[in-house]
C-alpha cells in the first residue's frame, strides 16, 4: 500500500486543509507521498517538502496547471494514481472539482468527503446533510477519496524533508481557460481554520449590521461566517456560507447570531466544540444544539457581549 | 443549441431524515419526495436560456424508478420540451449515472449539459465532473452565473476563496450552485401542458451501461447527536460560562 495526497495551494503556500488530509492518509499505516501541480511554484514546493509525514514529493510544473483547471490536472493525477493504492485530497472546492474527473478517467468510483478511515477499503462519510453516517466499502483497486478536513487533525507544517521528484507535465487539454477571480480579502483568520467563528443569519437584517459581528470577532480573534439566508440577501459574500452546501467548520467556539438552525446550516457547524446561540425566538431549533443559549434581541446582546469580552 | 438537464428524485429537503432500525439505510417509505433542489435550478437556467432565444430545446433526463415520471412532468411544467427516462430500480451511484448520461448524450448530441452540483441524498458532488471526463468536455462546477458566447460559455463559479470565472469551449458541462437563479413555480396551465409533452424511455442496459452499485454501503448510523445545553439569563453569565466552564475564551 502507498498513498498519494494531492497538495492544494494558492500558488504561494500550501492550504491548511492538506495537512488534515495527510492525517487521514496516515490512518492507513503506509507510506504517504505528495503531489504538487503548479506553475513556477518554488515557495509551494519548498513548503510542501517540509510538511511532516510526506516521504516523496512529486512535482509537475507547467502553465497549464496555474489555475487548477480540472481538465488539465485530472489526466496527470490519473496517470500517477496507477502507482498508488489510495489517492486523497481535501474536500474543498478544489478537491471536489478535480477528483471525480480523475475517477471517471480511471473507471474508479470515488468516495466523497470521508470523515473516518475504518480500514484500507472501508470509510465513513456523512450523507443527507450529515443526518446519517454511512460506512462504505470500495471494491476498486485504487481508492480515491476526498477528505473532510474538520474530521482529522492537522500534521505539523514543518519538520519533514520529502525527497522531490519531478514528473513530466501532461498537455493543456484546451477545453477551458481562466478568465478572472474575485477573492474576498480579510485580515481575520480563514473560516475553516479559525478557532472561533461568529456567524450571522437573516436576523442581522443588513450587511451593515455585520459590522457588529466583526467587532465581536476581532475581540476574540475569530472569523466571520453566515447562513445561506444572509448570503442570499447579499449581506455578505458567498464564501462566508456555512452548511451542507457551504463550508464545514468545527472551531472551539461557534457563535450563531440570528440564525434559526435549519438542518442545512447545522450540517456545517454541529461538530464545533462549543456552540453559543443568540436568538430572540426561544423555540428556534438552533437551541437544540447549543451548549449555551441566550434568548433576546441580538442588537442589544452582541454589543454587550463585545464590551464584556473587551474588558477582560 | 440543445441543453440536457439530468434531474434526480430525492427525499424532500424539508423532511427530517430517519435512519432505519436495522441500520441498512434511511427510511424512504411514505416520505415526501421531490426534485433535488440543485436540479430545479439547472432546469430553470436551461429554460431561461431558451426563453432568451439562446437555446432551442431543453431535455430533462432521469435515471430511477417509475415514480420518477412525476419529476420529469415537473421539469416540463417549468419549461423543458421533452424528457428521457432510464428506468432503474435501486440506488443509483455517480459513476453509473455518468455512464448512462454519456450514452444519452451520444444519442441526443446536446451542446450543453446542466446538472446540479450535488444530490442532497448522497451528497456526492461527482456526476457532472465524471460526465465531463467521459465526454472529454470542459466543466464548470458550482456555477453562480452563466453567460453564453459564440461557441463558448463564461461561467462564474463559487469557490472557497470567493468567485472565479472560467471560459469553456462548447459543448460543455455546467453544475449549478444555489445562487445561480431562483426557480419559478410551475403555473397550472403549464402543468396541464406538461402532461402532453413526451417522455421517452432509455434502455441503459441495452447500451452496455452497468448501473449496479460499485460502492457497498455496509451500514448507516445516526450521527452522534448533540444534546441541548442550557439557556443562560444574561451576557455576564454567558461570559462566565465560556471562560470558566467551557474554557474556550
Ligand atoms: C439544498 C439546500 C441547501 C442549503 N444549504 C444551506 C447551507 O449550506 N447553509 C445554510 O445556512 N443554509 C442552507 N440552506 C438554507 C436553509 O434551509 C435555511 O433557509 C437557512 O439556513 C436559514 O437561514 P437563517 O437561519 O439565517 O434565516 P431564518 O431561518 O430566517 O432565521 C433567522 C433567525 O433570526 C432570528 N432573529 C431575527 N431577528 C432577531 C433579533 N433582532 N435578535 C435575535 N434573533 C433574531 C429569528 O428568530 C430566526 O430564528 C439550504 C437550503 C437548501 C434547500
Ligand atoms: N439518478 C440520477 N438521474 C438523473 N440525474 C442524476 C442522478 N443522480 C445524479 N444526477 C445528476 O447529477 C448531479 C450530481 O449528483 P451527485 O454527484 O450524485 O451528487 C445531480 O444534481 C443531478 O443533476
Amino acid at each position: 500500500m502507498r498513498a498519494l495526497i494531492i497538495v492544494e495551494h494558492d500558488g504561494v503556500a500550501v492550504k491548511s486543509a492538506t495537512l488534515h488530509t495527510i492525517t487521514a492518509a496516515k490512518k492507513l499505516n503506509c507510506p504517504v507521498d505528495g503531489l504538487v501541480m503548479c506553475n513556477a511554484g518554488a515557495s509551494v514546493i519548498d513548503g510542501a517538502s517540509k510538511i511532516t509525514g510526506l516521504e516523496k514529493l512529486l512535482v509537475s510544473e507547467g502553465a497549464q496547471y496555474k489555475d487548477d483547471l480540472a481538465e488539465n490536472e485530472a489526466p496527470l493525477v490519473a496517470q500517477i494514481a496507477r502507482n498508488y493504492t489510495h489517492v486523497f485530497v481535501a474536500a474543498t472546492s478544489f478537491g471536489k472539482n478535480l477528483l471525480p474527473r480523475v475517477g471517471a478517467l480511471m473507471d474508479v468510483a470515488p468516495i466523497s468527503e470521508i470523515s473516518a478511515v475504518e480500514s484500507a477499503d472501508t470509510f465513513k462519510r456523512p450523507i443527507y446533510a450529515g443526518n446519517a453516517i454511512a460506512t462504505v466499502q470500495s471494491s476498486d483497486a485504487i481508492k480515491l477519496c476526498t477528505v473532510r478536513a474538520t474530521s482529522f487533525d492537522a500534521v505539523p507544517a514543518t519538520g519533514g524533508n520529502a525527497a522531490i521528484e519531478k514528473v513530466a507535465a501532461t498537455a493543456d487539454a484546451g477545453l477551458s481557460s481562466f478568465v478572472g477571480r474575485e477573492v474576498s480579502k480579510s485580515d481575520r483568520p480563514e473560516l475553516t481554520a479559525a478557532k472561533v467563528v461568529i456567524s450571522g443569519g437573516r436576523g442581522l437584517g443588513s450587511g451593515d449590521n455585520f459590522k457588529m459581528l466583526e467587532q465581536l470577532a476581532d475581540t476574540v480573534g475569530g472569523a466571520i461566517g453566515a447562513s445561506r439566508a444572509a448570503v442570499d440577501a447579499g449581506f455578505v459574500p458567498n464564501d462566508y456560507q456555512v452548511g451542507q452546501t457551504g463550508k464545514i467548520v468545527a472551531p472551539n467556539l461557534y457563535v450563531a447570531v440570528g440564525i434559526s438552525g435549519a438542518i442545512q446550516h447545522l450540517a456545517g457547524m454541529k461538530d464545533s466544540k462549543v456552540i453559543v446561540a443568540i436568538n430572540k425566538d426561544p423555540d428556534a431549533p438552533i437551541f437544540n444544539v447549543a451548549d449555551y443559549g441566550l434568548v433576546g434581541d441580538l442588537f442589544q446582546i452582541v454589543p454587550e457581549l463585545t464590551a464584556a469580552l473587551q474588558k477582560k | 443549441m440543445k441543453i440536457l438537464v439530468p434531474v434526480k428524485r430525492v427525499i424532500d429537503f424539508n423532511v427530517k431524515i430517519r435512519v432505519k432500525a436495522d441500520n441498512s439505510g434511511v427510511e424512504t417509505a411514505n416520505v415526501k419526495m421531490g426534485m433535488n433542489p440543485f436540479d430545479e435550478i439547472a432546469v430553470e437556467e436551461a429554460v431561461r436560456l431558451k426563453e432568451k432565444g439562446k437555446a432551442t430545446e431543453v431535455i430533462a433526463v432521469t435515471i430511477g424508478p417509475a415514480q420518477c415520471q412525476d419529476l420529469l412532468r415537473t421539469a416540463m411544467a417549468i419549461g423543458a420540451d421533452r424528457s428521457i427516462h432510464a428506468l432503474f430500480d435501486g440506488e443509483t451511484q455517480p459513476l453509473g449515472v455518468a455512464k448512462t448520461l454519456k450514452a444519452i448524450v451520444d444519442q441526443e448530441k446536446p451542446d450543453m449539459v446542466i446538472l446540479g452540483k450535488q444530490a442532497i441524498d448522497g451528497d456526492n458532488n461527482q456526476v457532472g465532473q465524471m460526465l465531463g471526463a467521459l465526454l472529454g468536455w470542459g466543466q464548470a462546477t458550482f456555477a453562480s452565473k452563466v453567460e453564453l458566447g459564440a461557441g463558448s460559455v463564461n461561467v462564474t463559479r463559487e469557490v472557497d476563496g470567493g468567485l472565479e470565472t472560467l471560459q469553456l469551449k462548447l459543448p460543455a458541462i455546467i453544475t449549478t450552485d444555489l445562487r445561480l437563479n431562483e426557480p419559478r413555480y410551475a403555473t397550472l396551465p403549464n402543468i396541464m401542458k406538461a402532461k402532453k409533452k413526451p417522455i421517452e424511455p432509455f434502455d441503459a442496459a441495452a447500451k452496455g451501461v452497468d448501473l449496479s452499485p460499485r460502492i457497498k454501503t455496509l451500514r448507516v448510523d445516526e450521527p452522534g447527536s448533540r444534546k441541548a445545553g442550557i439557556k443562560v439569563p444574561d451576557v455576564a453569565t454567558l461570559v462566565d460560562k465560556l471562560k470558566n466552564e467551557a474554557k474556550v475564551i
